[in-house]
């Protein structure tokens, strides 16, 4: 642990010299570092490349230890479940009773749905998954919340396609490799979704916190009409998400707007979908117009 | 050829041990995001970082003043920080710990823990904010319990690291 003797230069020029030239490598190592630095501010996509043959050498480890260990992000919440067993108990059956109406209601509504659509004859334009596979690991020690998925080109999966659970959205695909691909969650904070509120479709944007929760603005700037419990979906504008998949719920208001809990943990969903561009037309006309808006390589 | 079969003879642990071996131990803990832990928020301790400053704290004049850049380096490909981050924070944690070791007189276990832990401070929040300063700079409080559970993953880390170093370079 004591630092090595004779580590003072003395009178030696040559041992001042190497002393200050190893300083002066030191400097020129974290000058060279905040070149990177801008160069990847500058180009988020650059050093894709780099990180893809990174996650495509970890992937044969990254997706058997996946296969083996299924949930490991909620031990946690286990540990906490036995404290609140008995509220939580009650406040489910509450809840299950709510639901259960609920659940009849949606019925009737898909029922009807579903004869509306026949009368105006439409058709499911695109098909509902390219892939399914597990998300295989995460940037769990960083800020930035991006995830690996154990597809890649190999299977059709393209830069900017959503990526869907049962309960709700994930992200979309930010960067492709031959059999792995970066997800970019709704959680991270450079990620915006386009949503609306399921109830009355007003619309507005979720902006990722890196927590779990997302930031809901709505888009008529001024107002703020959110509650708590309020459901958000995705609204479909920008054409990358398809209308209707659920992203989070409002758990408070803010000043301007409300902090919403994102409905799918990527910690706990199983399998994830990845789903084509919704109007990969739009998409493509919106990056050549306004790249800044809807920026579908936007990374870093 | 006939040089390895002689250090062989006298016993001497091979110089690829003696050179390689902190620099693999750092890239394997840069590497732990491979395992599949998914979560929500950043928690993971930064284990490259963790193994890193061991290494440094442990035996210090072993790697050179610009030995932060490379490891960093690696340390970005893996993390999902912009690339540069690591390198350049790694680098400037290299910089001041050269002079601290310069101008120390004495140091002890306690305080080889205190300089990892703000060293594990300055890396985490210096990385929030690389990454957006702006919005991230109001929110830094999401740090607090990888930050924590950094720190006091340290002292086990260096124990851990203090044992492969005495097998490196036992004969």
């Amino acid at each position: 642990m004591a630092p090595p003797r004779n580590r003072r230069p003395g009178f030696s020029k040559r041992a001042q010299y190497s002393i200050f030239a190893s300083y002066l490598l030191g400097i020129l190592g974290a000058v060279v570092g905040l070149l990177l630095l801008l160069v990847s501010f500058i180009d988020p996509q650059g050093f894709s490349v780099l990180r893809t043959i990174g996650a495509e050498t970890t992937a044969p480890v990254s997706k058997t230890l996946s296969e083996v260990g299924g949930a490991t992000g909620n031990a946690g919440d286990q540990i906490s479940a036995y404290f609140y067993a008995a509220s939580k108990n009650a406040a489910m059956k509450r809840e299950l009773e709510q639901s259960r109406i609920e659940i009849l209601e949606a019925r009737a509504l898909k029922q009807e749905n579903e004869r509306l659509k026949r009368l105006l004859k439409l058709d499911q334009e695109v098909p509902d998954a390219i892939g399914m596979a597990r998300l295989i690991s995460s940037t769990a020690s960083s800020s930035r919340r991006i995830a690996t998925l154990g597809l890649g080109s190999a299977s059709g999966i393209e830069i900017g396609q959503p990526v869907r659970a049962p309960e709700g959205l994930i992200g979309r695909v930010l960067e492709v490799g031959p059999t792995t691909a970066r997800i970019l969650l709704v959680s991270d904070g450079k990620n915006v979704t386009p949503v609306q509120r399921a109830n009355d479709s007003l619309p507005a944007f979720a902006t990722g916190l890196g927590d779990g929760t997302v930031d809901i603005q709505p888009i008529n700037i001024g107002t703020n009409p959110f509650q708590g419990g309020d459901l958000f979906i995705t609204s479909g504008s920008g054409g990358l998400y398809s209308p209707g998949i659920p992203v989070a719920v409002v758990i408070r208001k803010n000043e301007s707007g409300a902090i919403a809990r994102i409905l799918a943990n990527p910690a706990k969903v199983g399998h994830v979908v990845v789903q084509p561009i919704f109007q990969a037309e739009t998409v493509r006309q919106i990056g050549e117009d306004i790249p800044s808006e809807f920026d579908i390589e936007g990374g870093e | 050829m006939v040089r390895t079969r002689r250090s062989r003879l006298d016993r001497k642990p091979s110089q690829w041990r003696i050179k390689m071996i902190p620099a693999a131990t750092v890239v394997a803990g840069s590497m732990i995001t491979t395992f599949s832990i998914i979560t929500d928020y950043p928690i993971l301790p930064p284990l490259g970082l963790l193994v890193l400053l061991a290494w440094r704290l442990i035996r210090p004049g072993f790697w050179p003043v610009w030995a932060g850049f490379p490891l960093g380096f690696v340390d970005d490909i893996f993390s999902g920080q912009p690339i540069g981050s690591a390198a350049f924070l790694w680098s400037v944690i290299f910089i001041v710990l050269e002079s601290i070791d310069r101008k120390a007189i004495r140091r002890d276990y306690w305080q080889d823990w205190l300089i990892a832990s703000i060293a594990i401070i300055f890396v985490l929040i210096g990385g929030m904010l690389i990454v957006d300063f702006q919005t991230n700079l109001l929110r830094l409080d999401i740090l607090i319990p990888q930050i924590l559970l950094s720190i006091l993953l340290y002292p086990f880390i260096a124990r851990v690291i203090g044992a492969i170093d005495s097998w490196r370079v036992a004969t």
